[in-house]
């Protein structure tokens, strides 16, 4: 998997967002990349800088309002930070595409549903009306929407936010990109519907070879749907590998924080291990190791900024903490 | 996206203070509307200090003297200084404009807050109520209104008052709609709270913004206003100074004596800009997108 | 897994609250008349009772009417039909006092009002004036959620996620209330901090000997907090009973496929049940026999008959099938 070019790259890559009197440090030497036909998870709290990654990735982010100020990002070997606005309107949709959190508003409500479907068809494959028409449907069916003339009739309005959010997945796919980027894309869904959408999305991606950038909060649903995880914490990834290995050995004391402050990991009743403490301020980030203060295993080399190494030698598995990896499992 | 404000430590003003000017320094126009504004206020207490002559003396010897180092903008057809009318004409008109901008946003703003808060019938008899009113051109308004009370400041000051009124109702009424969908508003019904207590403590107070938009906006609207009544009669009465009744005397003299109307017509002129160039200012510090960048 | 586990001693704690068949519909629209064109039924009779000191879950998807129940039980709602009584009330029903911890700590808190005055707005409402009074149950109230007493001045904006929902949680505690109605406490904070939240909240339970009803669609918070669990479908209780049973031996079959859809740590997707509907019917015109049946992978011919709740006193079910 490794020997062929990832859809997506990233390296290194520091963003501020400047601010009065200071500038907040989004992100902070993100480093990852995503292969061909892979389903890669990023998971992280707010601030840690998984959404900002996603919008800067599809170059989404009011320009202006943010600095890069180190590292590079390539989409399919194309310099996403250079492209002008031309290339990129070709990229978003056609080789790229991103779903959200709450589909209503990416959908105008105005204009049926089927009006909105063939406009990006027709616009992306140039072909007729009536062959974007065809291809809508199938979209729809291959979502195993019953009937999907009634829905493509529909205002955005009248559907399920369930319903919604497959007419974003089929619209995602229309131009069969190489990678889709999906943020928090059930969140704001029911469990059974939740997945309902994250099998349908599986089964796609998996027919059509297509690679995806899972961006959530919620462990348990990487868990089940990740080839590969990055854990991300004030702006930079502090452990990758495969998903199980992650889940079952975490490596890095916020990972193995996160994981056994969930519910499930006591009995009920039992107090739950908390991280102390709270998530930095991205503008006074501390120089050393972000996570040190919050950290029981925190000693005096954690003044310095740890980087992301292998774990016994495994290119794939990296964590970013100065304790010896024995020590930590 | 929401960035995590540290918690402030010790004195909250200052850092008010400096966040504020440093906004203000980004802005060349709030800058300048600023300093307008600071001008025309201290023209207006100090007009007693800064007059070179009494604004009523007559002198009849020096009827409609150009400018000169004696009265800097010349004299009125019976020898008053321009100048020290113009300084004095400051309070009337600048008094006016705070006086109308801040009475119809209070009483707007809270008719809007209840009525919003209230709902069903007293709501809708509000709002069409202020939808008739706002569906009469506001100057005829205001005329039949100055007419109707008499020709004096005051009543043309009422008058103005009560037609800014609807606008206010409408602004405060749309937002105290969508404050009431805040969860802080929710929890506060489950508390029982009346409505006295949703207004004042909830509603109002998160309304504010926007209305004091509009309010800074509508002081240079209001001395325009002020000056258009004093400009037909019905507003100021001689002898008072005042900018719109000195513009329309002076229009009589207007070609062989240009400075009587141009110098009370600067001051509305620039007075004007300046309020509307600091109502714009405050615009945008207060909106909610610039808050924190 | 012990039987003491399973009975919990809370079965004996005297019963506070009892709703007794209640029934709320909504007027969809109305014609010229004013009168209504039809109904949204949002509950079809909840039969349900809460014992002091006790954390009561409900669980279910959205439409099921577990917020409608959260505003009937917060007084801001009156049963269309059906019966809400109070032990200790005043007079006899309704007069209690419900306290209620909202999912979003952002919008919750009033930003433009120091935290005393939040944490103490209750009171406030209730009559109280004296802000020596109410300063000095704020401070004692704020301690107890772990927020400093010098911090009182602050507003809300000024303080993390987290921190925002322990101001809401002393809110809630400042009228010592008889129940706190926890709706979705945790569904808007990140992960670390739901633990301490959680916590926080048990301890808060044990110290004062707290009521909570717990609404929330994450089943395994449910699973951590409660002593009882009732999961909801269409405005009715499905499956009511002690949490330890209803969680790890589900019998009705929507409780079965709600736990089965809720993603756990290692446990792969399987991809059968891809086409099966997911969304609810309508509540306009309630099915005749089972409201379930559509969806419901049992369904059998006799299934067109009404459903009551069958079962004991530890797990009873609205399905005459797993009867």
């Amino acid at each position: 998997m490794s020997t062929c070019n990832p859809v997506l790259a990233i390296d290194n890559l520091s963003l501020e967002f400047p601010a009065y009197k200071s500038s907040v440090k989004a992100l902070n030497g993100v480093s990852l990349h995503v292969n061909p036909g892979e389903i890669v998870g990023v998971v992280g709290e707010s601030g840690s800088g998984k959404s900002v990654t996603a919008m800067l990735s599809m170059r989404l982010l009011p320009e202006r309002s943010y600095r890069i100020t180190s590292g590079s990002l390539s989409m399919l070997n194309r310099d996403m930070l250079s492209a002008p606005e031309k290339d990129l309107l070709k990229i978003r949709g056609r080789d790229a595409a991103m779903i959200f959190q709450e589909p209503m508003t990416a959908l105008n409500p105005t204009r049926r549903i089927g009006r909105q479907m063939l406009d990006v068809i027709i616009h992306h494959q140039k072909i007729s009306a009536s062959a974007a028409h065809a291809k809508a449907i199938a979209l729809l069916r291959d979502m195993h929407i019953a009937s999907p003339e009634q829905v493509l009739e529909s205002y955005p309005f009248e559907l399920s936010g369930g319903m919604r959010q497959r007419v974003m997945i089929a619209l995602a796919f229309s131009c069969e990109p190489q990678l889709l980027i999906a943020d928090e894309p059930t969140t704001a869904l029911d469990v059974t519907v939740q997945r309902q959408v994250l099998l349908l999305l599986r089964e796609k991606a998996r027919q059509k070879g297509t690679a995806i950038l899972l961006i959530t909060h919620d462990m348990a649903l990487v868990s089940q749907f990740c080839d590969r995880v990055y854990v991300m914490y004030t702006g930079a990834v502090v452990e990758q590998g495969l998903t199980a290995e992650v889940m079952s050995n975490p490596r890095h004391p916020y990972t193995q924080g996160l994981l056994s402050g969930l519910p499930e990991m006591v009995e009920p009743g039992q107090p739950l291990m908390t991280i102390p403490g709270q998530v930095p301020n991205l503008s006074q980030l501390p120089t050393g190791c972000t996570f040190a203060e919050r950290c029981t295993h925190a000693m005096p080399v954690c003044a310095k900024r740890p980087v992301l190494t292998a774990i016994h030698h495994d290119e794939q598995r990296k964590s970013a903490c100065w304790l010896p990896q024995e020590e930590l499992s | 996206m929401s960035v995590p404000l540290s918690a402030t430590h010790g004195p909250q003003w200052r850092e008010k203070l400096t966040y504020l000017a440093y906004q203000i320094r980004r802005s060349p126009l709030t800058m300048a509307g600023l300093l307008i504004t600071l001008m025309v206020v201290a023209a207006m207490i100090f007009a007693p200090w800064l007059a070179s002559h009494d604004p009523n003396a007559l002198n009849l010897a020096e009827r409609l003297a150009p400018p000169s180092s004696e009265h800097w903008f010349g004299t009125d057809e019976v020898g008053r200084d321009l100048f020290s009318r113009v300084l004095y004409g400051s309070q009337q008109s600048v008094g006016v404009g705070l006086f109308v901008a801040f009475a119809s946003c209070f009483i707007g703003g809270l008719l809007g807050c209840f009525s919003g808060v209230i709902g069903g019938r007293f709501d809708s008899l509000t709002m069409r109520l202020m939808d008739i009113m706002l569906s009469v051109p506001s100057l005829v308004l205001i005329m039949a209104l100055a007419a109707a009370l008499g020709a004096s400041l005051f009543n043309a000051m009422l008058a103005i008052t009560l037609v800014r009124i609807p606008s206010y109702v409408r602004l405060a009424r749309g937002q105290a709609l969508g404050i009431r969908q805040m969860g802080y508003v929710k929890a506060a019904e489950t508390f029982g709270a009346k409505r006295w207590h949703m207004v004042h403590w909830h509603v109002a107070r998160n309304a504010m913004p926007p209305l004091l938009v509009q309010l800074s906006l509508d002081i240079g609207s209001a001395i325009l206003m002020a000056s258009a009544l004093g400009f037909i009669g019905l507003g100021a009465q001689q002898p008072t100074a005042e900018w719109g009744a000195m513009v329309a005397t002076g229009r009589n003299y207007i070609l062989d004596n240009w400075w009587y109307s141009t110098f009370p017509g600067l001051a509305i002129l620039i007075t004007a800009t300046g309020f509307n160039l600091l109502g714009d200012g405050v615009r945008d510090l207060l909106d909610p997108r610039q808050q924190g960048k | 897994m012990n039987s003491a586990l399973i009975y919990p001693a809370i079965d004996t704690a005297p019963e506070i609250l009892k709703l007794t068949d209640v029934r709320v519909r909504f007027s969809v629209s109305n014609d010229w008349l004013g009168r209504p064109r039809g109904y949204a039924h949002a509950l079809n009779g909840i039969d349900l009772q809460v014992r002091a000191g006790e954390t009561l879950g409900i669980v279910g998807e959205s439409g099921c009417g577990k917020s409608t129940l959260a505003q009937l039980l917060m007084g801001l709602l009156k049963p269309t039909s059906g019966a809400v009584s109070w032990a200790n009330g005043k007079n006899g029903e309704g007069s209690s006092n419900v306290q209620i911890v909202f999912q979003d700590p952002q919008s919750s808190l009033n930003p433009r009002l120091p935290i005393w005055r939040i944490i103490t707005e209750p009171l406030y409402a209730r009559g109280m004036r004296s802000s020596e009074q109410m300063r000095s149950i704020a401070a004692k109230v704020a301690a107890q959620v772990g927020i400093r007493p010098e911090y009182l001045d602050r507003f809300a904006h000024q303080f993390s996620g987290g921190q925002r929902q322990r101001i809401a949680i002393a809110r809630a505690l400042s009228s010592d209330p008889d129940i706190i109605v926890l709706d979705e406490p945790t569904s808007a904070l990140d992960i670390s901090v739901q633990a301490q939240i959680l916590n926080l909240l048990a301890e808060l339970q044990q110290a004062r000997n707290l009521t909570y009803i717990l609404i929330s669609h994450n089943v395994s918070v449910v699973r951590h907090m409660a002593d009882r669990v009732a999961v909801m479908y269409l405005g009715q209780i499905v499956e009511l009973g002690s949490a330890a049973q209803v969680l790890e031996q589900p019998r009705h079959p929507y409780t079965r496929l709600l736990f089965e859809a809720v993603p756990r740590l290692g446990v792969p997707l399987l991809a059968e049940q891809v086409a099966a509907p997911t969304e609810l019917p309508g509540n306009r015109n309630l099915p005749e026999g089972c409201f379930f049946f559509e969806r419901c992978s049992l369904s059998r011919q006799d299934c067109g008959q009404p459903q009551v709740m069958r079962g004991g006193q530890h797990q009873q079910v609205r399905c005459h099938v797993q009867d």
